[in-house]
């Protein structure tokens, strides 16, 4: 056991459980002052909701031993046998490493909150998040980081690009056409209510991805360093990219623009964080504020409510930072990562084609299915009535805000 | 007897409303109104989509005066309320039949 990289990896543990709270903020920003309780906790309990589900079975799902490649054994059920001494080739507890990799379990569907925020059920939607956080992300995750098949054919994906981003991206666009569009959507003016909160929630995003992403070298190391700084590249370089964009496109720069960026890039980066330079950080995280606003606009255009840009955030963006990784990822940066096309590896960008082919397929499916059921039996939208009073009145009894 | 009604951009109150004393006129009565006339509205842009404001936020004042102050008051608004821009506002007159004070039960000049 190694005690800088424990002390490391105990802070970066806490970093990205501070990620959830801040996408609250984020998210609740950008709703309307009738649902910004609702839109708030709906990410905050999955702190709840997962942290119960991974020790019960989710961490063995995840990370037990792998079967077929598909999903892990149940040897680590109730977390048995996972205590203070390292699990084998790792240098920290092997009880630091399951709580590390569960605050990526809270925050995955949390993200999902932005596609149905203003209209769900919390009834409907706590049923969704057990069921989906089950049958897609664990799964999923043991594919690429529990030695399933993803990692097993050599797909690079550092801090969750496909895990998380790719995945809630694809749930995010079945739940958003499932539940159908908030009631006025293209006719009135459905208006963020609040973008200084939001701005603190990216803030808070960012700062906690530095644990997300130099967090998941799993070590006080070389390779956290360069995790650390392209993340930061990207980030600033995507905050950039979609401000100018915006600026360019239609006339005026605007907070929402360069926060919404900001989040691209590191949503671009996340898959490669540890694997290409910093310099290819820039390039990541400027195409992937450019690709982002583009995609968030093509959705006004294709017509679907998706309504705080889950898809075109983290689907899309989760997508270009994957076949980014497959182009610019450098052995020289990681000897334990691969080259990439631009390092004459053409392969590399193939076979993360395909991981984010395959996620993506498996998610939409997945949660189609999930989502038919709940709406079958529970019905996953509120009544008209409840959705135009707002979500906060309607479903928890409480408003965010006497003035 | 005559009802004034002026229709004006927020931040010019304090000058009509200290103009307004200035002539001896007392009492009014705001409200916070939205409209629209010549002055469009704005653009707002949220991530991309478009949208148009028409209604802007404007202040309704209303008071009433004897008829033979009607002209200056008039004045003494148009004056303190004008920037020269489209958007300044518009001032309805209209006659008032009656005015009682709720307190007193005085009637007419009296109770204004």
């Amino acid at each position: 056991m190694n005690t800088g990289d424990t002390a490391f990896m105990l802070i970066a543990t806490a970093m990205v459980m501070l990620m959830t709270p801040g996408l609250a903020l984020f998210y609740g920003g950008m709703v309307r002052s009738k649902n910004v309780l609702s839109t708030l906790l709906q990410s905050f309990i999955c702190l709840g909701v997962v942290t119960i589900i991974w020790v019960l079975f989710g961490y063995t799902m995840a990370f037990g031993t792998d079967i077929n490649g598909l999903i892990g054994g149940l040897d680590f059920l109730f977390l048995r046998g996972v205590g203070g001494t390292p699990a084998e080739g790792s240098t920290i507890p092997h009880l630091v490493f399951c709580a590390f990799q569960l605050m990526f379990a809270v925050i995955t569907p949390a993200l999902i909150t932005g596609a149905f925020a203003e209209r769900i059920k919390f009834s409907a939607f706590l049923v969704f998040t057990v069921l989906w956080t089950t049958f897609v992300y664990f799964p999923v995750c043991h594919w690429v980081w529990g030695g399933g098949w993803i990692s097993g054919h050599g797909g690079l994906d550092f801090a969750g690009g496909t895990v998380i981003h790719i995945n809630s991206g694809a749930a995010a666009l079945v739940a958003a056409m499932l539940i159908g569009k908030r009631k006025g959507w293209g006719r009135e003016a459905i208006h963020p209510h609040n973008l200084s909160m939001t701005l603190l929630g990216a803030g808070i995003l960012w700062f906690g991805w530095f644990g997300f992403n130099a967090g998941s070298a799993l070590a006080a190391d070389g390779i956290a360093a360069n995790a650390f700084m392209t993340t930061q590249v990207a980030a600033s370089c995507g905050a950039l990219a979609w401000l100018f964009a915006e600026w360019i496109n239609q006339g005026k720069p605007t907070i929402l623009g360069a926060a919404s960026g900001a989040i691209a890039g590191l949503v671009a980066i996340t898959p490669g964080a540890g694997f290409v330079s910093p310099a290819s950080a820039i390039i990541i995280g400027l195409a992937g504020g450019v690709i982002c606003y583009v995609a968030v606009l093509a959705k006004n255009k294709l017509g679907y409510d998706d309504a705080l840009d889950v898809v075109g955030i983290h689907g899309v963006g989760g997508v270009w930072g994957a076949l980014a990784t497959g182009m610019f990822a450098s052995l020289a940066v990681n000897p334990g990562g691969a080259d990439g096309l631009f390092y004459g590896n053409a392969k590399l960008l193939f076979v993360q084609a395909v991981d984010a082919g395959a996620t993506i397929i498996y998610s939409v499916v997945v949660s189609f299915i999930i989502l038919k059921a709940i709406d079958l039996i529970i019905g996953l939208r509120v009544e008209i009535d409840d959705e135009v009073q707002g979500l906060d009145l309607s479903q928890h009894s409480e408003i965010g805000y006497t003035l | 007897m005559q009802k004034i009604e002026a229709i004006i951009k927020p931040f010019k109150l304090d000058d009509v409303k200290d103009a307004l004393n200035a002539i001896g006129i007392s009492g009014m009565t705001l409200s916070e109104v939205k409209g629209y006339g010549r002055q469009k509205g704005h653009k707002e842009i949220y991530r991309g989509a478009e949208y148009n404001v028409d209604f802007i936020p404007k202040i309704k004042l209303e008071l009433v005066v004897n008829s033979s102050q009607t002209e200056l008051v008039v004045e003494t608004i148009m004056k303190a309320a004008n920037t020269g821009k489209i958007g300044d506002g518009k001032i309805f007159i209209m006659p008032v039949e009656e005015v009682i004070r709720v307190r007193t039960g005085e009637k007419g000049a009296d109770a204004i």
